[in-house]
């Protein structure tokens, strides 16, 4: 069920087909022999902006070290998978206002602490430039086009009233907690930010 | 001797994680035993190289440092 991951844009190295990093499907075995996962699972809980921050680069590393990633998209998490263009969402008044309160899309994150009515991450953005950082749309992107899994869950989605249309292109469908568990029963480590 | 690198990627002036990104990407380009040498400026890069190759069985051949830019010469597994 993958959804054209491909469509992201960042670079045009990216989107080729044979630009994709190696993932091996199965663990590949040690030279001791022992096991080792190639697999990982994220589960962006916070909309904070340092925390999506952190999200993106381990998903991106992890997916350019060939392994096979996930992410979980939940709660304030989920305003990252919101299309930065859209200024409200929701049907209710209440879904409508939360949204207006907290404006969606990864470039409209805040900082957990200092963040001084968007000040904060304006001067963040200034800093990340000046030092060659990439900000978290450009590393989500990445990842998306290195075959990073997004996953947007659904009770996330229902409760603040959004439409598959208010989302960003290129991810999964959306799945419940279940299917998260499922997998970290299966033995991939998952690092809940 | 005289190694021959195949591509030459400049990372310079980027931060964690790009240069590990673009270098596995440039990386994807390369057929089996090729060389590819990128360099950097960023001083982590000299573990994160270390540790990449070893996740990804590339073979670190060369992690050196002139003039603040790092030169690491990867060959493809």
């Amino acid at each position: 069920m993958t959804v054209a991951t491909r469509e992201t844009p960042t670079d045009e190295a990216l989107l080729h087909e044979d630009a994709m990093p190696t993932s091996a499907p199965e663990p590949a075995p040690d030279t001791d022999g022992a096991v080792r996962t190639n697999k990982l699972i994220l589960i962006a809980e916070s909309g904070d902006l340092e925390k999506t921050w952190a999200t993106t680069i381990l998903a991106s590393s992890a997916a350019a070290s060939g392994m096979e990633v996930s992410i979980f998209f939940t709660f304030w998490g989920f305003m990252a998978l919101v299309r930065p263009e859209k200024r409200t969402f929701g049907e209710t008044w209440m879904q409508k206002m939360l949204s207006v309160m907290n404006r969606p899309g990864v470039d409209h994150l805040k900082l957990s602490r200092l963040n001084f009515m968007g000040m904060g991450p304006w001067m963040m953005g200034v800093l990340a430039k000046k030092y060659g950082v990439a900000k978290p749309g450009e590393l989500l992107d990445a990842a998306m086009a290195m075959g990073v899994k997004i996953l947007p869950c659904q009770m996330s989605m229902d409760m603040f009233g959004l439409k598959r249309e208010d989302l960003i292109d290129g991810i999964e469908e959306p799945v419940g907690a279940a299917t998260v568990l499922a997998m970290i029963a299966d033995g991939t480590p998952a690092l809940f930010i | 001797m005289t190694i021959e690198t195949a591509q030459t990627l400049d990372a310079r002036h980027l931060s964690c994680p790009m240069p590990i990104i673009k270098t596995a990407i440039a990386m994807k380009g390369l057929v089996s035993g090729q060389l590819l040498e990128v360099r950097a400026t960023d001083p982590g890069s000299v573990k994160d190289f270390a540790a990449w190759a070893q996740t990804t069985g590339n073979v670190l051949l060369e992690s050196n440092v002139q003039d603040g830019v790092y030169r690491f010469v990867l060959r493809k597994k």
